[in-house]
């Protein structure tokens, strides 16, 4: 089995790329996080980056949104060139996207309504009253009605998660981040942030990237799925295609398999520790 | 060879965290001249209450224990000269010149600076100031500006209590439990204090507070991760904001003696 890049064949969809990236390279210190990752990701189109921990799914959605800056590469959107724009050429653009963090980065000194505010009071000219309603129809949306004059620590990790996702769709963004959004949660509480992007796909027609290690996430909402390994692509299709991949690694992931080698380690360690025991009872 | 190569790496560092720093004042410094908009001058009013007034006891309580030790160490030393009704000159000049800025600078740097590069060091690492960039606001302008401009407004009227507490302290000590003449001690304090010695303490608070807000928010935005990068962030806050105070005072001390020493040349001293 071949450990390069696993080319499956095209799923149909929009030709023109709303988001491009193009040979991405970011290390920090000596550690390689991506390593020429190129992808191009289509207008309303949901897009699932997988991979296991600590291979740069995180870092790519930071440099797409210029939180991060590539060590060598491109980022476009809509055709323009932003990854070398400084902060305040990009607040126009960033203003277009809406990011889930993973942990929700909820203003833990604002109550929810107002950090769903937030984006509105800063971006927007509307009235009081007008930002109060959009505040409210958005925490609708998420199924959370009547929590604005609760503060962050007051609410569950999942009611946490909801209300960011609020805040992240609060300005009606073309592109809305995800950064883990069902990490942390319970399986329920996981399938209802899984059905609240496939609703706001389908309300608000947005272009959705979604970074996870949870497949059951993945498959649900994904149209395309592309998986990251030591920094590259290694394989890139349908939620069928990754399903059915033969490539090894993307296998033993989609089945949450360790290797024979990460538990011969494990089992070592086991050894290790019982030999250790052995020897001190000895004494 | 690798020390020194160890060294020159390390003073590079120093070198780049100098220039990151210096970018991240001017950064500030631009917003309050831009004109941050409405959110941010609502969170100075907020900063402003939170850093200065809720400050005021503590500053105020302080001075006036130092300008009760000042009294009851300088007294000894007057009387053995004959001339403990001066002592008062001594005392004020001391607490408005030197010791109300810096100590409320200190005090400010313990209580308020330490919080603000936890609360931001926090914010960092719960990737709330990555939310506030991601929401197309610079977080320079929300987080950092309110808290140097309050810092800055607050430190004056700070000063001011721990000022007027010093010299109550003082007073107290010297003429209620040392029996100096209450007439003298106030004509010689007043011959001693004149307008540039008070503003020189209001000036040199202006700077400090300027320092404490600025490396406290630096501090915090450019916090490691975990609770043991913030805690060191907090570390490094408080030691740098105090280094920089004392060293800040005795420049400041040099150039604003310069002055006064230019524009009136044959000023006299406490003793006349």
């Amino acid at each position: 089995m071949s450990n390069g890049p696993q080319q499956l064949p095209a799923s149909a969809g929009p030709p023109e790329p709303h988001i491009r990236m193009v040979n991405l390279h970011k290390r920090f210190g000596s550690l390689v996080v991506l390593d020429g990752v190129s992808l191009n990701v289509a207008e309303r189109e949901s897009m699932v980056v997988i991979g296991p921990s600590g291979t740069g799914k995180s870092v790519l959605l930071k440099l797409i949104v210029g939180l991060l800056q590539p060590d060598s590469g491109e980022v476009y959107f809509h055709g323009q060139r932003i990854d070398h724009l400084p902060d305040r050429e990009l607040e126009p653009v960033r203003i277009r996207f809406g990011v889930l963090f993973q942990m929700g980065a909820l203003f833990d000194s604002m109550t929810v309504g107002e950090n769903i505010a937030f984006p509105l009071r800063e971006h927007t000219k509307y009235k009081p009253s007008e930002i109060r309603d959009i505040v409210a129809q958005k925490l609708r949306m998420v199924g959370l009605e009547n929590t604005e004059q609760k503060m962050p620590a007051e609410l569950s990790g999942g009611m946490k998660k909801r209300v960011a996702l609020a805040r992240a769709i609060a300005m009606d963004p073309e592109v809305v981040l995800y950064d883990e959004p069902t990490t942390g949660l319970d399986p329920i509480r996981a399938d209802v942030i899984n059905e609240l992007i496939l609703k706001l796909n389908e309300e608000l027609h947005v272009t959705s990237i979604v970074v996870t290690h949870d497949m059951t996430s993945a498959f649900k909402v994904g149209d395309r799925l592309v998986m990251l390994s030591g920094g590259k692509v290694i394989a890139e299709g349908t939620p069928e295609q990754i399903r059915c991949c033969a490539h090894e690694e993307v296998k033993r992931f989609v089945e949450g398999k360790a290797t024979p080698e990460e538990l011969q380690a494990i089992r070592l360690h086991q050894v290790r520790e019982i030999a250790g025991e052995a020897m001190f009872s000895d004494l | 060879m690798k020390s020194i190569a160890r060294l020159g790496a390390k003073g590079l560092y120093w070198l780049e965290s100098l220039g990151d720093y210096g970018r991240f004042v001017l950064s500030i410094v631009g917003w309050i001249v831009r004109g941050p908009g409405k959110l941010a001058r609502q969170q100075t009013l907020l900063q402003m209450f939170e850093i200065g007034v809720l400050s005021i006891p503590v500053v105020m309580i302080t001075g006036a224990f130092i300008g009760a030790v000042l009294a009851i160490e300088a007294h000894p030393q007057f009387r053995a000269i004959g001339m403990e009704s001066r002592i008062g000159s001594v005392i004020n000049v001391s607490v408005v010149k030197q010791i109300g800025p810096v100590l409320t600078a200190i005090m400010l740097a313990g209580r308020v600076g330490g919080a603000l590069t936890a609360e931001l060091g926090t914010m960092r690492v719960t990737e709330q100031i990555d939310a506030l960039r991601a929401m197309a606001s610079d977080p320079i302008r929300i987080l950092a500006m309110p808290r140097f401009a309050a810092c800055i407004l607050m430190m004056p009227a700070l000063t001011a209590a721990s000022d007027a507490l010093g010299m109550f302290g003082g007073w107290f000590m010297s003429v209620q439990m040392l029996g100096v003449d209450s007439h003298a001690y106030w004509e010689y304090s007043r011959a001693a204090l004149d307008v540039f010695t008070i503003n020189n303490g209001f000036l040199k608070s202006l700077f400090f507070g300027a320092a404490i807000a600025s490396i406290a928010c630096y501090k915090g935005f450019n916090c490691g991760p975990g609770a043991k990068g913030v805690g060191k962030a907090c570390t490094e806050a408080f030691v740098s904001s105090f280094v920089a105070i004392l060293v800040m005072n005795f420049f400041l001390a040099m150039l604003l003696n310069a002055i006064y020493q230019i524009i009136w040349p044959n000023a006299g001293s406490i003793f006349g």
